[in-house]
Parts: structure tokens; C-alpha cells; sequence
């Protein structure tokens, strides 16, 4: 027992130096840092690197790498996510998770993707106390915890500049009059925060022995829920978090296994966020000021699309491409037709409730799952089980969400995160194996197996996808659910239950994610988990961002220029992320309506 | 000072109706608030807060920033939830419903610098305060206040919307119908941007937009908090004209407003707070003469004004309060 | 009386909207001058002008002589130009001590901001017996107090004040007024009153401009202002037999 909660404590403390850097962020700049994330991994591969590769001994190392960190973290600040907070806070937050990616596929680039052995700089188990064996290793960690904790809150209450971090968080627009840079103070919490994580990273290696440029986000998510947990822009609240969620996660997994352990931390988060909104030390607002949807993407107008656009695109879809393209062309276009439905689909989360989950991939998940078990378990036809995956993906991901639709601002958006990602967790637990042997659909007993005949079904499903997302915008309902997305407050004082239709809108959205991955299942025939990734997530978001995050055609756009040409380029999948995180930083920052959207 | 005269003409012929109102509120009320309280991090933003309003009567709510005016609209619309006291509608408990439900049950509402729903245009701002009005595009909407039974009339929204039903679409003949009828009472200024989406629109149309979503309610009582805010003297006037024109309809209004011009002309009643209490209440030309009223809100400091005898002898014991309680602060000199 | 703060045909836009109008006024050296508007006549934007917080796209703003239209608001403050924002907005969760140190951010020199601290203690006992307390319990008057001293603790030359009456009970309000004028007064610092009440601001100014839609439509005198018919009714709102009575009595 005891040896549980002192593995918690170790563990609790490298949450805590993360969190701590989140909260420090949020606080001063009022956006979300997915950016954090990426320093876990980044400070664990360039301590590894410096140590192992190039030589160097551990205590030269560290600082090396906090330094590199916390420049990484001024130019993230300084050409992202500064430009955008101003205005667009949640357009800010997209842009570091869109970072986030970006950092961490570089450093795979750079340094390679499996994971490396970190060097055991210092002792591991050179003490025991009764049955419990620890190291100086340990020791050093929790000392230099306490050590930068320590110098933290002593700078923060006595420090001019510490002050100053201070006076911005809790006023940022006060703190500008009485003459201090706000833009400077944001910067240095920028650094701070980059270093501590760099910090967190060195010491998840040392404590788990290995290191690993995409571990970051592992971490990166649980320190956040910390962050979370304690209440956004509180340091204390991000300590206090930390601590609580090492120990919870360490009993956790002596008790369920490791595999329970992000759906722990994640209904951890869903609970809190629940019960108290803001966080345990944190404040909600009781009404907001101002709508705090996702409505910075919904301005602008639409460019007018001649009518005579939509046959012609249809014509093209559906014979020139067969007739000209390939097999290779087809299956590709087939991909880019299941993204389009997907997004086309989510556009009306996105776009019309101004919800901007970051946790697709669960219901895509959902779907797929659903439908190859129908077909191989229950042995369904596959266009019974196509729209029934849709109903199952759409009838879950509405149950798990549904406590979370009168969470406000940001927090929804890391709560459907939260519940994207404990859906493929929970699916990883149930069928860790993946499934193979999925059926080609087939007509009347004939197995369509060519990629033409896959084409063409999935064209009609996008068509139908399109003309039913056209038919609710045009409705009373779509009026509403848009009502919803551009001011929660007086759409609730119009009497419109704000909450069930932004549930609705999910719930629609989850059905076509849900189609979308029963497609994707038959076009794979084999799927496991590690397909469904939080990647997935961000390229829905991506490719509704890209054309409109309104326009359900935009998706179609958003989809051919991200699925068709990273294909037909051959990018590379690291690269591939790459372009995502930045036309996502580009067309946030430039276009924020989307491409299909005049400026306004 | 001719023009003053004839402003303050209306609200003098208005004097005998209010009396009628004013007994006409306290046997049955429209909306009856008993002993309101809300506190904020252990300010008394509302603090015992009692009054009426009788069907078809106007009532304004003055008072200082920060007395309490808003909050108090914020606690009838369900905005936000009282911590002790009782609101009813028509003699119906409200004070626990959520704010859709008692929008549904006929009190609509504008916010203090307007908030219409910017990526809708106006039209379709309109209709969506219809909403709670509709039945053939809303089945089963009775069961929309109960747990899990409420999908049936959500699903029931979906399906009427990608495929319809023909009481649906004689219902959305009739919703554009109406759009149009309440986008015509600003034919001058709305009509020509009806379909422009409402964050193109000026100030003062974003808020007769918000006036006209809040009017398709047909709310029994409509709640106003400072429509006139930020507006100049042409606008005011123009937003005076629809409100006398609202009160000859015999809607019943709530208002919150600043200018006194504007609220003496057309209230039946006015109530004043101050420090979250009701300091005063009664007819326009009673309240306006009021000392405590002079006192808290028409102001008292007037040493270099045309002080006025009852300025004067409300405000001269007032003038010595605060020196004799906070001595640390003045010196007791007096610069005016 | 030479202009220490002077704005020349400034013009603000937001987006397409214009909310300043090419406005003009002055502020002399140790004058209280108070600034009246309704909301959103362009007074809150005239102040976040003169603070740097918003980029005139047109226009001058002078600050003793010098051209500071495209100085950094930490630049003015340090020039001497402090301001006490619309509802105080002191900091919070920071003691009242930490607050009047924030004021100093702009100053390096350790022994005046200990001696200006000092002083300020004892010009606000009131301050002095908080120090230790967070802002955010103080009450409304003592944080209009705090947020003065937060102010003058970068030794300014002009203070720029947002509705410091704001929410505050006629009480307070005639306290505040005092202070204002006790500041100006012992301090000889010039202040800018931006007030919606114009009766409150003008008890204690000497001029006044009147801004209506973003332009400047009456300046005058505080006498001949507050006397004038036309404000009365038109600007100030006042119950039209107030105004009625003011002018027989004048």
C-alpha cells in the first residue's frame, strides 16, 4: 500500500511541474497550451540525446535541455499562439494543439520513433526502507521538485517580475495600464512553463527508464487534467492536482491494471468538471460576458457557389474520377470521401452548436468496432450494419458525453477530448488484439471487392451525408442549434434548451463519424486501435476548419486537399502531421472562416 | 425649455392610469416577486427585494450602478438562481425553473448591451425567438423537460427537419410569416437588412433586433434591461416610440433603464434601488420627488449646479454623513 | 496654464467602426477636467487612447510636450501618465501592499517606492491598517482608495480616471469626489474624471467636454456646462424639471 502511494507521489510530482506550466499559461494568456504536451517528450528525447549521443554528463545535460525547451516554448509563444490569444483564445488553443503535433513529429524525425533506453544516470534502488526500495534517483527528482517549487512561489509573491505574472493573470487589461508589458510577462511564463516541462520530460524518462518523442502526450494529457483538476490558471490548484491524480493513477493501476489508467485520469476529469466547472481553486464566470463558443470561425460569409457548381462536382466525382483515375487514385479517393462524410458530419458540432470536441476519433472508433463485429460476430449484411454503426457510435458517444454539455468555454473542449479518449481506451481494454477478416459490402451475394465498386458507395453515402446536412441548416432546427453556437445565454433566454441540442448535434455528428468508421473498417478490413488516435481527432478538426467549419461542403474541400494530396504527394505520415499543425496555425491565423469564407 | 415641458407632457396625462395600475397590481399580479435575495462572494447584490407587476402594466426598475437593477431581471429571467425568495407568474412558482423554461412559460428578455446571435441573420434571429411558440416542428415537446424522454422530441425535431411533415411546412409558411410581421414593427431600419447576418448590424439595430426576437416570443411579460443604452437622442426617441406603442398593445414590460426622461414617460410604476433594496416605489411624478430617490440616484451634489430647495434639504444632512462616519478620509473640507 | 496632455484631432477606429471622431481637448498641468458621455459615446475609448491601450489612426496625442501617439502604454506610465481603470479592477487574490507595488512596476528605484508607499499609507490610514489583505475583500470605497494609490505609485504627473463612481453608493461617491480633489489638490497631479454622471464630475472639475457618438459636442467651463439647458436635458438625462429648475435658479 504504501509502496502505492509513494509511486504515486513520483509520479504525482512529474504532473505537477507540467500542470503547474499549464496553469502558469492559462492564467496569464487565458488559452489552453496544448503545446505543453510536446516539451514532455521533447526534454526527455534531447536529454537523451545529449547524454547518450553526444556525451555529455547528466548535470550539464538538464540545463541544456530546459534552456532548449524554453526557447521552443518563446518562439511557440512569440509566432502562434500570442497573435491569435488576443482575439481568438480558442482559435489560440487549436494552434497549440496543432504545435503540439508538429513539435512532436519533428523531434520523431529527428530522433527517430521507437523508444530509446535512458542511460541510468543515478542509482535506482540504492535504498530500502521495510520492503520498499527507492533510489537517489528518486530523491534528486523529489528535490529538485521541491527546490523549483519552492523558488517558484517565492519569485511569484516577492519577485517585480513574479509580481507582475501575478498582477497580469488576474487582470490582464488593469495590469496594462499600470504599465506593465503584458506581452513580456506572457512571454516569460512561456519560458517558465516550456522549462518545467522539459524538466517533467527528463524525469518521466529517469523514472520510467525510456524515452520516446511521442510519449510527451501520454503525460501531457494527464498533467493537463491535473491542471484541470486543480483549476485552470491555479498554481496551487495545478499542485494539488498533480499530487491527487499521481496517487489516484497509482492505486489504479495496483487495482485495475494499466490499461485502466487513462480511463481513470479522463473520468477523473469528467467528474470534476461536472461537480465543480471550474476546477477545485478555479472560478467560472455565473454568466459570461460575452459567447464563449466556438464562434470566431462562424464569421464571415460564404462565398456564393453558382448553382451550376453541384452537378458538375457531382458529374466529376462520380465518372471522370472513375474513368480517369486508377485503383490507386480510387482507394485514395475513397478516403477522402469517409473524411468528408466524417466532416461534413461534424460540422454541425463544429460550425452550427460551436462546440469544438477534439475527441472524434472515439466515435469513428465506435462505428468501426460496431460495424465489424456486426458483420464478422453477428454476420449482418454490411448495409445493415452500416447505418446501425452510425446508431450505436451516435447512441454511446451520447451517453458518455451527455454530463458534459453544460460545461462551459474551453472546458468542453478538453471534455469531449476527454471522452474521445477514454472510448478508444476503453476499447483497447476490451479487444486489445484488433479484428480481422472485415467483409467487402457486397450486392446480392456478389462481394464488391474492386476499389471502383467501394468508390461509389462511399460517394452515395457522402451525397446523402450532404443533402441531410443541408436539409437541417435550412431548418428551424438548424436556426437553432446555430442559435446555440453564437450566444448560449440568449438562446436559453429564447427559450431554447441550449444543452439538448448542442447533445443533438453531437449526437447527429457522432452517427456520421460513426458511418464514417464502419466504411473505414471495410475498406481496411483489419482495425486496432492505434488507428484511432488523437491524429485522428485533429485532422476532423483540421479538415472542417480548412473549408468552413459552417459549411458542410467546405469539408468535402477541407478533406480532398488534406487526405487526396498528402496522398497522391506521398508525404510521409510524420510529415503529414506536420502540414496538418500548420495549415491548421495558417488558416486559423489568416482565414479563420475556413477557405470557402470571405474575411469579414 | 419648451421642449422640456412637452417631453414631460405624456407622463403627467399618464398619472391617472397609474393609480389604477398600481391597485390593479397588488389583487392579482402578472409577476409577483416576494423577498428576492442573491449574493455574490458575500455582497448583497439583491437583498430582499419584494414587488408586482400587474398584467398590461409598465414598470421600471432605476437605480445606481451596481444597486441591483440588473440582477434582480437576471433572477426573474432564471439567469441566475436566487438564494432565497419566491417569483411567481401568474400566481405559478418560477423561482426553480431554468431560464428556457421560463421563457417558455411567457417572459422574454433583452441583455444590458445586446446580444443577438451574430452569424444568424436577422431573420433568422427572429425566428429563433419563435421557437418556444412552435408545435407541428416541435413534436412531443412536452416531454422536452424530462430525463432521457426528452430525445423523443429532439429526434422528432431531426426528422421534421430533413424530412418534414405537411403540418411542418404549413407551420414554416407561418413562422415566415410572423419573422416578417415582427421584422416589420423596425420596417425603417431592419427591414432592409433582414437578411443580413446580424453582426454587419449597427449598434442600435443589433438591439431592435434583440427587441424583435424577444417580441415573436409573445411573451405575457417582456423583461428590458437599458434598451436604450448607447443609443443618442434620435434612437432613444425611436425606441420611446415603440415602447408607447408596446404599452397602448398592452404588453406588460420590465424595464431597466438609465435615462429618466424615457422611464417617466412611460412607466405605470417605478420602483428605485439601492444597495440591492427597494428604496422607493410608486407613481413616475411621486418617486421622482422622493428625498431617498434625490439622494441615492438623481444625484445631490449640485454646490456648483442650480440646487433646488428639496435638492437641498435632502442633500445637506447626506453631505455630512460621510464625514462624520469616515473621518480618515475627509478632512472635512468642502471644495465645492 | 501650460497643456500637459493635449489630443489633436484624434481618430479611433474599431474595425469599420468609428469611435472617435477626430477629437481635440486638453488637460493643464494640475486641472481636474472631466470627460462626460453616455455609453458608448467614445469616453472609455478617448481614455484608452490617451493610455496607449488603443492606436489612434489619425491624430496626435502630446504628453508634456512630447509626441507619444505611438508610445507603449508602459512608456506613458513611465512619462507620467497612470490611470485607475472603470470598476478599479485593483488585483484581487494580491494583498493591498502588492497591489500599490504593482503600481511601481515601471520604477527601479527601490528607496522612493518604499518612501512613496510610505506616504501613501499614510494619505489612505485606511490602506495602511489593510496591507496585508487581499484587494478582493476590501470593500467597494477601500478599493477605489487602493486603486488611487495603485496610481500614484508611479509618481504620475496625470491620472486618467474611468467612472471611479461607479457602482459605489451615494455615500462613497461624495467620499470619492473628495479624495479625487484632495489628490489633485495636495498631489498637484492633473486629472482626467471620465464620468457619465456629469453633475458628480463637474462638482469637482474645472472644464469638461461632452462627447456624444465619439465627437466632442459641448466644452466649456464646469459652471457653464453644468448651467447650460441643452446638456441637461439632451446629455445628462436628468428629469427634465431638475433641469428646468437648475436654469431658473442660476
Amino acid at each position: 500500500m504504501l509502496d502505492t502511494l509513494i509511486a504515486g507521489l513520483l509520479r504525482g510530482n512529474i504532473y505537477a511541474l507540467g500542470a503547474v506550466g499549464i496553469s502558469l499559461v492559462f492564467g496569464v494568456m487565458n488559452v489552453v497550451n496544448f503545446a505543453q504536451f510536446s516539451f514532455f517528450g521533447l526534454g526527455a528525447m534531447l536529454a537523451w540525446f545529449g547524454i547518450v549521443k553526444l556525451g555529455l554528463p547528466f548535470w550539464l545535460a538538464l540545463p541544456l535541455v530546459l534552456v532548449m525547451c524554453a526557447g521552443f516554448g518563446l518562439l511557440t509563444n512569440v509566432a502562434v499562439v500570442r497573435p491569435l490569444a488576443k482575439y481568438l483564445p480558442l482559435a489560440a488553443m487549436l494552434s497549440t494543439f496543432a504545435v503540439s503535433q508538429i513539435l512532436d513529429n519533428a523531434s520523431q524525425v529527428a530522433f527517430g520513433a521507437n523508444f530509446r533506453a535512458f542511460p541510468k544516470v543515478l542509482p535506482t534502488s540504492n535504498f530500502r526502507v521495510g520492503n520498499l526500495a527507492f533510489g537517489t534517483s528518486d530523491l534528486v527528482m523529489l528535490g529538485i521538485t521541491i527546490v523549483v517549487m519552492v523558488t517558484m512561489s517565492l519569485f511569484l509573491k516577492y519577485g517585480r517580475i513574479g509580481r507582475a505574472i501575478r498582477a497580469t493573470s488576474q487582470d490582464q487589461e488593469a495590469a496594462l495600464q499600470v504599465g506593465i508589458p503584458v506581452a513580456g510577462v506572457q512571454h516569460v511564463s512561456f519560458v517558465i512553463a516550456s522549462a518545467l516541462g522539459g524538466l517533467a520530460g527528463v524525469f518521466i524518462a529517469l523514472y520510467v527508464g525510456v524515452a520516446n518523442p511521442s510519449s510527451g502526450l501520454e503525460t501531457g494529457l494527464v498533467a493537463f487534467v491535473a491542471a484541470t483538476l486543480g483549476g485552470l490558471g491555479s498554481l496551487v490548484g495545478a499542485v494539488i492536482g498533480g499530487f491527487v491524480l499521481g496517487v489516484l493513477e497509482a492505486f489504479g493501476i495496483h487495482f485495475f491494471g494499466d490499461t485502466a489508467r487513462e480511463i481513470i485520469v479522463f473520468a477523473v476529469l469528467i467528474i470534476v468538471l461536472i461537480v465543480r466547472p471550474g476546477g477545485l481553486l478555479g472560478r467560472v464566470p455565473l454568466i459570461s460576458s460575452e459567447p464563449l463558443t466556438g464562434t470566431f470561425l462562424g464569421r464571415g460569409r460564404p462565398f456564393r457557389i453558382p448553382k451550376w457548381v453541384w452537378p458538375i462536382a457531382l458529374v466529376i466525382a462520380a465518372v471522370v474520377v472513375p474513368l480517369v483515375g486508377g485503383d490507386y487514385v480510387l482507394t485514395t479517393g475513397t478516403q477522402v470521401l469517409i473524411y468528408a462524410t466524417i466532416g461534413a458530419g461534424f460540422t454541425l458540432t463544429a460550425g452550427q452548436a460551436g462546440v469544438l470536441a477534439l475527441g472524434q476519433a472515439g466515435p469513428i472508433a465506435i462505428g468501426a468496432y460496431s460495424s465489424a463485429l456486426l458483420t464478422t460476430v453477428v454476420h449482418l449484411p454490411f448495409w445493415v450494419a452500416l447505418p446501425v454503426s452510425g446508431l450505436i457510435a451516435a447512441i454511446i458517444a451520447s451517453i458518455l458525453s451527455s454530463p458534459i454539455w453544460g460545461v462551459k468555454g474551453h472546458y468542453i473542449s478538453i471534455a469531449t477530448l476527454g471522452v474521445g479518449t477514454v472510448i478508444v481506451a476503453v476499447i483497447q481494454l476490451v479487444f486489445p488484439q484488433g479484428i480481422y477478416g472485415i467483409p467487402f459490402p457486397d450486392w446480392f451475394g456478389t462481394p464488391l471487392t474492386s476499389p471502383l465498386a467501394y468508390y461509389l458507395i462511399d460517394l452515395g453515402v457522402l451525397v446523402i451525408t450532404l443533402v441531410v446536412m443541408w436539409r437541417i441548416r435550412r431548418s428551424h432546427l438548424g436556426k437553432v442549434i446555430a442559435s446555440v453556437g453564437s450566444d448560449e445565454t440568449a438562446a436559453v433566454a429564447s427559450g431554447v434548451r441550449a444543452r439538448d441540442y448542442k447533445a443533438l448535434a453531437f449526437a447527429v455528428s457522432a452517427f456520421f463519424a460513426g458511418v464514417g468508421g464502419s466504411l473505414l473498417a471495410h475498406q481496411y478490413t483489419y482495425i486496432d486501435p492505434t488507428i484511432f488516435t488523437t491524429l485522428m481527432s485533429l485532422l476532423v478538426v483540421t479538415i472542417v476548419i480548412m473549408g468552413g467549419v459552417n459549411l458542410p461542403y467546405g469539408a468535402v474541400l477541407g478533406s480532398i486537399v488534406l487526405i487526396g494530396a498528402m496522398e497522391l504527394l506521398r508525404f510521409t505520415p510524420e510529415l503529414r502531421i506536420i502540414v496538418y499543425g500548420l495549415v491548421l496555425i495558417l488558416v486559423v491565423r489568416f482565414r479563420p472562416g475556413g477557405l470557402l469564407v470571405r474575411n469579414s | 425649455m419648451s421642449e422640456n415641458t412637452a417631453a414631460g407632457a405624456p407622463a403627467s396625462g399618464e398619472t391617472s392610469v397609474e393609480v389604477d395600475a398600481a391597485t390593479a397590481a397588488t389583487s392579482d399580479a402578472l409577476l409577483s416577486v416576494e423577498g428576492l435575495e442573491r449574493h455574490f462572494d458575500g455582497v448583497r447584490a439583491v437583498d430582499g427585494v419584494s414587488f408586482t407587476v400587474a398584467p398590461h402594466e409598465v414598470v421600471s426598475i432605476i437605480g445606481p450602478n451596481g444597486s441591483g437593477k440588473t440582477t434582480t431581471l437576471n433572477l426573474v429571467s432564471g439567469a441566475l438562481r436566487a438564494g432565497a425568495g419566491t417569483i411567481s407568474l401568474e400566481g405559478r412558482r418560477i423561482d426553480h425553473a431554468d431560464p428556457a423554461r421560463i421563457a417558455e412559460e411567457g417572459v422574454a428578455r433583452t441583455f444590458q448591451n445586446g446580444r443577438v446571435f451574430a452569424t444568424l441573420s436577422v431573420r433568422d434571429n427572429v425566428e429563433v425567438g419563435l421557437h418556444s411558440t412552435l408545435t407541428a416542428s416541435r413534436p412531443f415537446r412536452r416531454l422536452s423537460r424530462l430525463f432521457l424522454l426528452r430525445w423523443i422530441p429532439l429526434l422528432g425535431e431531426l426528422f421534421i427537419a430533413i424530412i418534414g411533415t405537411p403540418a411542418s411546412r404549413r407551420e414554416q409558411k407561418q413562422i415566415d410569416a410572423r419573422v416578417e410581421s415582427e421584422v416589420q414593427r423596425f420596417e425603417a431600419r431592419l427591414g432592409p437588412r433582414r437578411d443580413d447576418p446580424a453582426y454587419s448590424l449597427s449598434y442600435a439595430n443589433r438591439r431592435r433586433t434583440e427587441i424583435a426576437r424577444a417580441l415573436a416570443l409573445q411573451p405575457k411579460l417582456l423583461l428590458l434591461d437599458e434598451p436604450t443604452a448607447g443609443m443618442n437622442q434620435s434612437e432613444t426617441a425611436e425606441v420611446l416610440e415603440q415602447l408607447l406603442q408596446l404599452k397602448a398593445d398592452g404588453q406588460a414590460i420590465l424595464l431597466v433603464e438609465h435615462k429618466l426622461d424615457l422611464v417617466m414617460t412611460v412607466s405605470d410604476r417605478v420602483i428605485v434601488m439601492d444597495g440591492g433594496r427597494i428604496i422607493a416605489e410608486g407613481a413616475p411624478q411621486t418617486v421622482r420627488h422622493d428625498p431617498a430617490v434625490i439622494e441615492a440616484y438623481l444625484g445631490r451634489r449640485r454646490g456648483l449646479g442650480g440646487a433646488t430647495d428639496d435638492v437641498v434639504a435632502s442633500a445637506a444632512p447626506a453631505d455630512e454623513t460621510p464625514a462624520a462616519t469616515t473621518g480618515d478620509a475627509a478632512t472635512g473640507e468642502d471644495e465645492a | 496654464m501650460s497643456a500637459l496632455l493635449e489630443l489633436d484631432d484624434v481618430h479611433v477606429y474599431y474595425g469599420p467602426f468609428h469611435a472617435l471622431r477626430g477629437n481635440t481637448l486638453t488637460v493643464g498641468e494640475g486641472e481636474i477636467v472631466s470627460l462626460l458621455g453616455g455609453n458608448a459615446s467614445g469616453k472609455s475609448t478617448t481614455m484608452k487612447t490617451i493610455l496607449g491601450l488603443v492606436k489612434p489612426k489619425g491624430g496626435t496625442v502630446r504628453f508634456d510636450g512630447r509626441d507619444v501617439t505611438h508610445a507603449s502604454t508602459r512608456q506613458r506610465v513611465v512619462a507620467g501618465i497612470a490611470s485607475v481603470p472603470e470598476a478599479r479592477r485593483v488585483f484581487p487574490q494580491m494583498t493591498v501592499d502588492e497591489n500599490l507595488l504593482a503600481g511601481a512596476f515601471t520604477r527601479k528605484d527601490r528607496a522612493g517606492i518604499q518612501e512613496d508607499l510610505e506616504r501613501i499609507r499614510e494619505h489612505f490610514p485606511r490602506l495602511a491598517e489593510r496591507r496585508r489583505q487581499e484587494a478582493g475583500t476590501l470593500s467597494g470605497g477601500e478599493q477605489q482608495m487602493l486603486a488611487f494609490g495603485r496610481a500614484l505609485m508611479s509618481r504620475p504627473r496625470l491620472i486618467c480616471m474611468d467612472e471611479p463612481t461607479m457602482g459605489l453608493s451615494p455615500k462613497l461617491v461624495d467620499q470619492v469626489l473628495d479624495e479625487i480633489a484632495r489628490i489633485n489638490r495636495e498631489l498637484g497631479v492633473a486629472v482626467l474624471l471620465v464620468e457619465q454622471q456629469a453633475e458628480l464630475a463637474l462638482s469637482i472639475a474645472s472644464r469638461g467636454y461632452v462627447l456624444a457618438s465619439g465627437e466632442i459636442v459641448l466644452q466649456g467651463g464646469s459652471r457653464e456646462l453644468l448651467d447650460d439647458p441643452e446638456i441637461q436635458v439632451a446629455y445628462l438625462g436628468k428629469a427634465t424639471d431638475t433641469a428646468a429648475e437648475s436654469d431658473t435658479t442660476a
